[in-house]
C-alpha cells in the first residue's frame, strides 16, 4: 500500500489523479514546470464523449468517466467547471454514411451507450445545412471547460492536503533493493514518494524515460477555430460521421473532420485537425481554411461569421491509440496515466480513479483495475520487459 | 504587377512607407499592404485621397514634407508597375514557406464583403506599428471615453472631434499633439493630466541634449498649450469617469511618487469626452507567430529583437518602426530605410544610400532610440495604478471581467495573464486581449515585461473567406 | 453631404469619413450594448483594435464602424436596435 505519491503533470489528468488520490487519503504532491492546465488541457474543446468511441477498453473507461464527471460536477459545482450535458449529434452526409453510422451506433448501444436515431437532424439542430440524410443523437455527450475543471480538481485536492510544486522532473530516486523512494527535480529538490504517476500528457514519453520507464507517447497536432461570440446557434456537439474514422486512424498526413459546437461564452468552436508533425508549432493557414470550409458546409450561416482566434495543441497518443494507465512492469512504483490523445479531458476523472485504485490496491469510486486491463502498459512489453 | 515580388511590406505607416520607397528605389518589386484607406499609418493618418479637399487635416500633421515625398515616390513606382499597393487589405496570418513567405490577407475594399488574397515573396518586412496602451479605471468604459489615439484618428481621418469639453490623461508626449489638435478644432481641453514628474527627465538628460529637434517640437506644443490656455497638470491622473449614457465628469487626483492618489487631493471636472493613453503597445502578432525572438523594451513591452540592419532572428524577415520598440515617426522612417537597405544587401542588390548617408541614418537611429529609451524611463506606468480600481471596475471590456474577479484568481495562484485568461475569460473576446492584456499582465505579474499572447489569427476574418481559400 | 441609413433613419456624412466618424459627428458616441452587462458602448480606440464600435453593415455583423468608410445608401444596423 502506497502512502506518498508524486503526480507529474498538472493538466486535467494529473489534476484528476491528485483529486482522487487525495480524496482517498493519500499524501499527494503535484509537480509541473508550468501552471495548471497550461499544456494540452488549455488547447482542447473540453470533450466528454461517448459517441466517438467504439466498444472496447476506451469506451469502458469513458462510461465510467462520464459518471465521475457528473460526481465531480456535484462536488465542485457544475457551473464553476462549465459542465454541460449538451448531447452530441453525429450527422452523416450520404446514405451509405448513414448506414455505416447506424451500424456503429448499434454496437455502441449494445455496449451500454444511449443512442437515438434522428431522421430530421434540423428538428434538433435548426441551422444545419439542408439535405443531410440523418444522424444519431448521443444524449450522454457533454462538455467541460478544461482549465477551470483542472484548476477546480487541483484546488479540491489541495483542500484535502495535496501540495503543488513548481519544477521539472529529472529522475527517480531509488533506495535499497531498487525501491522507489522519491523523485528529483531539475532544480535538485527531492520529493519523497513511494509511487510516482506519469501524467505528463504529450510529454509523458520524456517523463517516462527520466523515470526509467520509457513508453512511446507521440504528439499529434490539432488546430481549433474560435468564432466571434454569438447568441446560441449550435445546441449540440455536432460532428460529421467521418470524425470517428479519423480518431481511430493511423494515417501520417493531415486529417480533418468537422466538429462544431457552441460554448457558454457564446463562441463557436470548430475542430478538428490531426497532423503528425512532431512538436512543430507553426501556424498552418491551409488547415484553418479546410476546417472553415467543412464547418461552413455543415452550418452555412457560418460563412458570414468571423474567426477571431485559432489555437493549436499536441494530442498525446500511443501507437495503438489507447491511453496507457497502470503500473509499469519494469519500474516498480511508476504508474503511467497518459496517451489519451484527443480524449484526455473526457477520460480524466476515470483515469484519476483508476490510478488511485492501482495505488490503493483495490477499487476506488467504481474503478476496478481488473476491469481495465486492456489499458495496462504491459501490452507494450514482453514478459521479459523488452518492447514488443 | 505581373512579375513576382521581391519584398512584401506589411504596414504603410512611416516605417513601411520609408522601407518600401528605399526598396523600390533600389530596383526591387514591392507589395505594400495596409488595412487603411490611405497610406500613412496612424501617425500620418489622412482621409482617403478623394476626400482631402472636403476634410482638411494638413494643419494637424508633422513632417508633412517627408510624407508627401514618400507618397510621390510610391505613386511613381505604382504607375510603373513596380509597386503593388494593397490598401484595405487586412493581414490575418503570415507564414514561412519553402521559398519565402506567404502573407494571408482579406481584401475588404468592398466591405463587408471579404475576399481571401494570398501574397508571396522571398522576403517580408513587418511594420505593423502600435496602439495605445490602456490602464483601466472606474468608468473607462463609459461612452465618450476614448483612447487619445482614437481622438486623434477621428480628427486626422474624419475631421471630427469627439467632444466639446475634453480632459486628457495618461503619460507620455503623445498627450500634447492630441491636445493641440483638439484645440485647433475649437475643442476646450480642460486638463492634460500627465502622471509623470517633470523632473524625471533630469535623471537621463543626455539623450534629450543629443536630440535638439525634440526640444523644438516640445517647445511648439508648449506654446500652443499656453496660447489655448490648456492646463498641463503634472503628477496627476484621471482616476474615475462618471456619467450615465455618456461621460459627464472626471475625477482627477494628484499622485504620490508611487502613483497612488494623494488623499484629499482630488477634484471633479465636467467634460463631455475623455482621452486616455499610457504609451503604446507594439503590434507583434505576425512576428510572434513567425517565431521571432523578442526582447524587453524600457517601456515594459516585449518588442521584436533585430540586429543593426533591422533583421529579425528569422531569415528573410525584417521589422521596422514601433514593433522594434516605440520611438515615434522619425525613428520609424530611419529604421524603415535601414531595413530596406538590409533587404537590398541580402538580395544581392546595390545599396541606395551611400556609405556616408547610411552611417548618418544609423547614427540618427541610435540617437532616436536612446531618446525613446529616456522617454520610456521618464514616463513609466505608475506602480500603484491598480489602487484606482474598485473590484467592480471592468478590466476586460469584451468579456466584461472585473478587477475583483481577476484579483480573486490571482490570490488563488494564477501567475500570468495567460492563466488569468483561461480562468476568467479576460482577453478571450473580440479584441483578444489587445485592450486589457497589458493591464491584466500588470495585475498578475507586475515585475515582468509584457509578452502578449500568441495570436495565430492577427485580425478577425470570416469563415466564408477562409472556406473559399480551401478550393 | 451624403447619406447612409442607420436603423432605418438617414444619417448625413462627409465623403471620406468612416461610419464611426459620421456617428460621432452627429453627436453619438455609443451605439451598442454589451452581451453580459448591457452597458452602452461606441467608439473607443478608433483604429480597429478594441472592437467596441461593432455594427452590421448591409446585413453583415461584426463590422468595425471605425474602419468602414461610409458610403451613400449603405445600411447600418446597430445592436441597440436588435438587442432583446
Amino acid at each position: 500500500m502506497t502512502s506518498k505519491v508524486v503526480v507529474v503533470g498538472a493538466g486535467v489528468v494529473g489534476a484528476a489523479c491528485a483529486f482522487h488520490a487525495a480524496s482517498a487519503g493519500l499524501d499527494v504532491t503535484v509537480v509541473d514546470r508550468g501552471a495548471v492546465g497550461a499544456g494540452t488541457t488549455s488547447r482542447g474543446e473540453g470533450n466528454v464523449l461517448l459517441s466517438d468511441k467504439e466498444p472496447g477498453p476506451e469506451l469502458d473507461l469513458a462510461r465510467l468517466s462520464r459518471a465521475l464527471w457528473e460526481e465531480a460536477g456535484e462536488e465542485l459545482g457544475s457551473d464553476s467547471i462549465e459542465l454541460e450535458a449538451k448531447g452530441g449529434l453525429v450527422v452523416a452526409s450520404t446514405a451509405e454514411g448513414l448506414t455505416a453510422l447506424r451500424g456503429f451506433a448499434l454496437r455502441q448501444a449494445t455496449a451500454g451507450v444511449r443512442t437515438e436515431p434522428v431522421e430530421h437532424v434540423r428538428d434538433i439542430e435548426p441551422h444545419l445545412a439542408p439535405g443531410l440524410p440523418g444522424g444519431i443523437h448521443y444524449p450522454q455527450d457533454a462538455q467541460v471547460q478544461p482549465v477551470l475543471a483542472a484548476a477546480a480538481m487541483l484546488h479540491a485536492a489541495v483542500a484535502r492536503g495535496a501540495r503543488f510544486h513548481t519544477g521539472e522532473i529529472a529522475a527517480a530516486v531509488m533506495g535499497r533493493g531498487d525501491r522507489l523512494t522519491g523523485v528529483r527535480t531539475v532544480a535538485g529538490d527531492v520529493l519523497p514518494a513511494d509511487a510516482v504517476v506519469n501524467a505528463a500528457g504529450t510529454w509523458g514519453g520524456e517523463v517516462g524515460r527520466r523515470l526509467g520507464a520509457s513508453i512511446e507517447v507521440l504528439p499529434r497536432r490539432g488546430f481549433v477555430l474560435v468564432t466571434e461570440p454569438l447568441p446560441r446557434m449550435v445546441r449540440h456537439k455536432v460532428y460529421s460521421a467521418d470524425y470517428v474514422a479519423n480518431v481511430a486512424s493511423s494515417d501520417a498526413g493531415l486529417e480533418t473532420s468537422c466538429v462544431v459546437e457552441g460554448t457558454r461564452g457564446g463562441t463557436i468552436l470548430i475542430g478538428a485537425s490531426r497532423e503528425r508533425v512532431g512538436f512543430d508549432t507553426t501556424m498552418n493557414p491551409a488547415v484553418v481554411a479546410r476546417l472553415a470550409a467543412q464547418a461552413c458546409r455543415l452550418f452555412p450561416f457560418l460563412r458570414g461569421i468571423h474567426l477571431i482566434r485559432t489555437y493549436r495543441g499536441f494530442r498525446p497518443y500511443c501507437p495503438d491509440h489507447l491511453p496507457v494507465i497502470g503500473p509499469d512492469p519494469r519500474a516498480p512504483g511508476v504508474i503511467h496515466a497518459c496517451g489519451h490523445e484527443g480524449a484526455g479531458i473526457g477520460l480524466a476523472p476515470a483515469t484519476g480513479a483508476l490510478v488511485t485504485a492501482h495505488l490503493l490496491g483495490r477499487s476506488w469510486r467504481g474503478a476496478d483495475p481488473a476491469a481495465h486491463t486492456g489499458l495496462l502498459p504491459d501490452r507494450f512489453f514482453t514478459s521479459g520487459g523488452t518492447s514488443k | 504587377m505581373s512579375d513576382p515580388a521581391d519584398l512584401i511590406v506589411v504596414g504603410a505607416g512611416p516605417a513601411g512607407m520609408a522601407a518600401a520607397v528605399t526598396a523600390l528605389t533600389g530596383g526591387l518589386r514591392v507589395v505594400l499592404i495596409d488595412s487603411g484607406t490611405a497610406v500613412g499609418g496612424q501617425f500620418w493618418r489622412h482621409p482617403p485621397e478623394h476626400a482631402r479637399s472636403v476634410i482638411p487635416t494638413e494643419d494637424l500633421h508633422h513632417g508633412q514634407r517627408e510624407y508627401h515625398d514618400l507618397c510621390e515616390t510610391l505613386s511613381v513606382h505604382a504607375r510603373k508597375g513596380q509597386l503593388d499597393l494593397r490598401l484595405n487589405h487586412h493581414v490575418w496570418s503570415a507564414v514561412r514557406e519553402e521559398d519565402g513567405f506567404a502573407v494571408h490577407t482579406v481584401d475588404r475594399r468592398e466591405a463587408p464583403q471579404e475576399i481571401a488574397v494570398v501574397l508571396r515573396a522571398p522576403r517580408l518586412l513587418v511594420a505593423t506599428g502600435a496602439y495605445d496602451r490602456q490602464l483601466p479605471f472606474p468608468g473607462w468604459d463609459l461612452p465618450g471615453v476614448l483612447t487619445i489615439g482614437g481622438l486623434q484618428a477621428l480628427l486626422k481621418g474624419g475631421g471630427v472631434a469627439a467632444g466639446s469639453r475634453v480632459a486628457l490623461g495618461g503619460t507620455g508626449p503623445f498627450l500634447l499633439p492630441v491636445a493641440t489638435s483638439l484645440a485647433a478644432r475649437g475643442v476646450e481641453v480642460v486638463a492634460v493630466c500627465e502622471a509623470a514628474h517633470p523632473r524625471a527627465w533630469l535623471r537621463h538628460p543626455g539623450p534629450l541634449l543629443r536630440n535638439p529637434g525634440k526640444w523644438a517640437e516640445g517647445a511648439g506644443y508648449a506654446l500652443t498649450l499656453v496660447r489655448h490656455r490648456i492646463p498641463l497638470r503634472p503628477r496627476t491622473a484621471i482616476i474615475r469617469a462618471e456619467g450615465g449614457a455618456r461621460v459627464t465628469s472626471v475625477r482627477i487626483a494628484s499622485l504620490a511618487s508611487d502613483g497612488s492618489p494623494r488623499p484629499g487631493r482630488e477634484r471633479r471636472i465636467e467634460v463631455d469626452a475623455v482621452g486616455v493613453g499610457w504609451g503604446f503597445v507594439p503590434q507583434l502578432d505576425l512576428l510572434i507567430t513567425l517565431g521571432c525572438a523578442l526582447t524587453n523594451s524600457a517601456d515594459g513591452n516585449a518588442v521584436v529583437a533585430v540586429d543593426k540592419g533591422q533583421r529579425t532572428t528569422v531569415p528573410g524577415l525584417y521589422a521596422a518602426g514601433e514593433t522594434c520598440g516605440v520611438g515615434g515617426a522619425v525613428l520609424a522612417v530611419g529604421e524603415g530605410r535601414l531595413a530596406a537597405e538590409s533587404v537590398l544587401a541580402d538580395s544581392g542588390a546595390a545599396p541606395v544610400l551611400g556609405t556616408k548617408r547610411l552611417a548618418a541614418v544609423r547614427s540618427a537611429v541610435a540617437a532616436q532610440r536612446a531618446f525613446a529609451r529616456a522617454l520610456a524611463l521618464a514616463h513609466p506606468i505608475p506602480p500603484a495604478w491598480s489602487s484606482w480600481l474598485t473590484d467592480e471596475t471592468t478590466v476586460c471590456r469584451c468579456e466584461e471581467v472585473t478587477a475583483g474577479v481577476i484579483r480573486t484568481v490571482r490570490a488563488e495562484g494564477a501567475c500570468d495573464h495567460r492563466q488569468v485568461k483561461q480562468l476568467t475569460r479576460a482577453g478571450m473576446g473580440w479584441c483578444q486581449g489587445r485592450m486589457c492584456g497589458p493591464a491584466v499582465h500588470c495585475l498578475a505579474a507586475p515585475k515582468q515585461a509584457y509578452h502578449p499572447t500568441e495570436r495565430l489569427v492577427a485580425t478577425p476574418v470570416t469563415l466564408g473567406a477562409l472556406a473559399d481559400l480551401d478550393r | 453631404m451624403s447619406e447612409l441609413i442607420i436603423d432605418g433613419k438617414p444619417l448625413a456624412f462627409v465623403e471620406g469619413q468612416t461610419v464611426a466618424a459620421a456617428l460621432v459627428a452627429a453627436g453619438r458616441v455609443s451605439w451598442r450594448t454589451t452581451r453580459v452587462g448591457h452597458r452602452p458602448r461606441g467608439v473607443f480606440c478608433g483604429i480597429g483594435v478594441c472592437f467596441d464600435c461593432l455594427v452590421a453593415i448591409d446585413g453583415v455583423g461584426g463590422q468595425r464602424a471605425c474602419l468602414i468608410p461610409a458610403r451613400e445608401g449603405m445600411t447600418v444596423t446597430t445592436e441597440e436596435s436588435t438587442d432583446e
